[in-house]
Order: structure tokens, then C-alpha cells, then sequence
């Protein structure tokens, strides 16, 4: 994992997410799923490019049921994007790096 | 020959894609492989492929696609994350518009694939995600003990149906005829199946839920035109693909379903511009038959390359 992508759990959602200071990009994912796979390096690489605008967490689904169950996700890989505790935007499914960017760009 | 960026662009990063990249690069053509997200295309999302041949064993979608891109690396192939726009084809030097730039090369091999066609019934996009799925090996451990709907009846639909028993309680595999479509071997590993139960003549109305996602399915009989409410909790929808051909324009001739026509050597209607894999006209897309479409496209790119510098 990327120094710049950090992994949040159940218990570290409301810190690390919903009271962050600024937006923050949750990639949920698990290790028997191809596409979150290779989704992965796309987030590394816009991860660089946003640093110290977005923070960027991942989520193990099968680590952590409670926060996915919360968000009623039943597809991976999908974004969450937050700003101010709030969800503003809901990607799923292999996307173009151009559509998270553009998600992104809204919320700073 | 006026000079140009590269010799090659390759659009897509599928194992059509990858393969041209390979042959390109053994040629030594200057070549950029350019994918919108990340390698693999719609093989990422393919449990487990087991008619590829040199793998007895059989593998996943994302690990062939990792062993290409790795082969494909060793070459010296250059993978960019970026999409075309839009394309100017009509000269001998090829313009193509990406998101931050314009690129110009000599040919072009166009490996977009095809993405799954949506039914566009009332309730398909909003619950995306939440219930609505096209990927099993994404999304079935979701669904523990559940019961879910599948649409459609090829390879897909059939195989994935498969994978899909092995989390959940019960599918019904939702199917327009009488009779499915897929191989032979896939249908009977489906049929006997305890967990499956076909319903036959049936297609899919819509899908209805709350806030919390899928609850149950309309289906109707086509033949007696019955309507039908199914209690799932999820839904996945394998009913073909669409060609990935947003950017092309109209100089490159697609066929009826918007999949490119090309002759036995993958040239399009455009000199220069190929079409291999998924994204062409073809009887079979398969793993198999997009990385031959590719060899053939790459060696006569690197033809129609050479011929254009001798003179």
C-alpha cells in the first residue's frame, strides 16, 4: 500500500473519516476481487496528485462489515467521498480515473 | 513521412490491447498503450477462465491480466492512464485528443472492448451498486445466504450464476427463451445445480427497493405476458455488451450493434486505424480470440508503418 493511502477500520471511521478536516477518499475493497486490484494503482497515482487537498483511506469489507453495511455498499470496489462528515459522492465499479478526479475536484 | 510522436498507438489495456503491445514492441515500433483506468478490461471481473490454453489449472481474470502486463512491461511497452476523446484519422498522420493533450502517431489499434449493456428498466441505475451488479467475483460475498435474481442465459450469465451458489442460497436464473444459450458444459453444470432454478420466457421489468437497496424483482412471462414479483436482495444483469466506441467518429464503418467492421487483417474503413478484440465484429469474444485478432493487427500495423516510411 501507498505511504499516502492509509487503512481505516470500524473503529477508526469516525476519526480518521468523518472528522477529518478536509475531504477524504475511502476506497472499499477486498483481497478476492479482481478489479479493486487493479483499481488500486489508479488511486496511488491520484492520491500523489491530491496530496494534502484529500486524504485517502482504504477498507477492508471483510475486515470491517460495520462501515460498508452502513453505507448500504453491496458492490466493490466503491469510492466514498467525504467533506464534513458528510458523503458527497458514490462511485462504483471500475471507472475511468477522469471520473474520480472529477468527483474529487467537487469536493475541494 | 512527416515524423510523428510515435509509430503506434494502442487504445485499451485489455488482453487485446496488451497482446498488440507486445508484438509492437518485439517489432520495435514506438508504441503507447493508452487505458482509461487500469490494465485488464472486462476480464478483471471474470472468476476463474479455464479455456485459455497453457493454464491446466486454470486462473483468474486479474492474474492472466497481471502476467501480460508484466509481459508486456518487459518489452519496454509504456501504459498510460488516459482516455481518448476523440480521434482526426483522415491523413496519414493521426491525431488523437486525450484528456490533457493531442498525440500524433502513424497507426492506430483500437482494443476499447465493450462494457455490459444495461436493460435500462426503472430502477437498474439507482440501485447500482446497491443490489444491482454485474460482477460476481466482486460482489457475490455480499450476498451470503440470500437469495438473488440472474438476467440472461450465455456464457456469462450461466458461468457467473455458477460462482454465485457457492455464497448464496438460491438464484433464478432469468432467462428471455426457452432454452439457454451458453456451452453446453456450462449449461450442464447449471441444471444440476440445486441452487439454480431457471425461469424460462422471462425478462426483467423492473427492479424495486428503499434506501437500503434491492428487495425484490418484476419479472414478465413473454409468452402469456404475466407479471411476477420475486423477493431478492440482489440482482445481477448479464444480458451482452456494448462496444466501447464513444470516441470514434464517423469516418471508421461500424456494424448494426456499433461493433467496428474490419476485413481478415483487422484494418477498419480507415487506413492505418486496426480494430482487434472485443470492440470488433466478431463471432466469439473470448480471451482466445482477442489475443489472435491482436497479433494480426499488430504485424500489420507494423506493415502499413513501414510501407508509409519507404516513401
Amino acid at each position: 500500500m501507498a505511504e499516502n493511502i492509509l487503512a481505516v477500520s470500524d473503529s477508526t471511521f469516525d476519526s480518521d473519516v468523518l472528522k477529518s478536516d478536509i475531504p477524504v477518499l475511502v476506497d472499499f475493497w477486498a483481497p478476492w476481487c479482481g478489479p479493486c486490484k487493479a483499481i488500486g494503482p489508479v488511486i496511488e497515482e491520484i492520491s500523489k496528485d491530491y496530496e494534502g487537498k484529500v486524504k485517502f483511506f482504504k477498507c477492508n469489507v471483510d475486515d470491517n462489515p460495520a462501515t460498508p453495511g452502513n453505507y448500504g455498499i453491496r458492490a466493490i470496489p466503491t469510492l466514498l467521498i467525504f467533506k464534513g462528515g458528510e458523503k458527497l459522492d458514490q462511485i462504483v465499479g471500475m471507472v475511468d480515473k477522469a471520473k474520480i478526479e472529477e468527483s474529487l475536484n467537487k469536493s475541494i | 513521412m512527416k515524423h510523428t510522436e510515435y509509430d503506434l498507438v494502442i487504445i485499451g489495456g485489455g488482453p487485446a490491447g496488451l497482446t498488440a503491445s507486445i508484438y509492437a514492441a518485439r517489432a520495435r515500433l514506438n508504441t503507447l498503450v493508452l487505458e482509461k483506468s487500469a490494465p485488464g478490461g472486462q476480464i478483471l471481473v471474470t472468476d476463474w477462465i479455464e479455456n485459455y490454453p497453457g493454464f491446466p489449472e486454470g486462473l483468474s481474470g486479474a492474474d492472466l491480466v497481471m502476467k501480460m502486463t508484466d509481459q508486456a512491461k518487459r518489452f519496454g511497452v509504456e501504459i498510460e492512464t488516459s482516455q481518448v476523446k476523440s480521434m482526426d484519422v483522415a491523413e496519414s498522420v493521426k491525431k488523437l485528443v486525450l484528456n490533457d493533450r493531442t498525440i500524433t502517431c502513424k497507426a492506430v489499434i483500437i482494443a476499447t472492448g465493450a462494457s455490459p449493456r444495461k436493460l435500462g428498466v426503472p430502477g437498474e441505475a439507482e440501485f447500482y451498486g446497491k443490489g444491482i451488479s454485474t460482477c460476481a467475483t466482486c460482489d457475490a460475498p455480499f450476498f451470503k445466504n440470500s437469495v438473488v435474481a440472474a438476467i440472461g442465459g450465455g456464457d456469462t450469465a450461466v458461468q457467473e450464476s455458477i460462482f454465485l451458489t457457492r455464497f448464496v442460497d438460491k438464484v433464478y436464473l432469468i432467462h428471455r427463451r426457452d432454452q439457454l444459450r451458453a456451452t453446453r458444459i456450462l449449461q450442464e453444470r447449471a441444471l444440476e445445480n440445486d441452487k439454480i432454478e431457471v425461469v424460462w420466457d422471462s425478462v426483467l421489468s423492473s427492479v424495486n427497493g428503499s434506501v437500503s437497496g434491492v428487495e425484490s424483482i418484476t419479472i414478465e412471462n413473454v409468452k402469456t405476458g404475466e407479471q411476477l414479483g420475486i423477493a431478492v436482495e440482489g440482482c445481477f444483469v448479464w444480458v451482452g455488451i456494448t462496444p466501447n466506441t464513444s470516441f470514434l467518429n464517423d469516418a471508421i464503418q461500424v456494424d448494426q450493434g456499433g461493433f467496428i467492421v474490419v476485413n481478415a487483417k483487422m484494418e477498419t474503413s480507415v487506413p492505418g486505424i486496426y480494430a482487434a478484440g472485443d470492440v470488433r465484429n466478431t463471432p466469439l469474444r473470448q480471451v482466445a480470440t482477442a489475443v489472435g485478432d491482436s497479433a494480426i493487427a499488430a504485424f500489420e500495423a507494423a506493415n502499413y508503418i513501414e510501407m508509409l516510411e519507404d516513401h
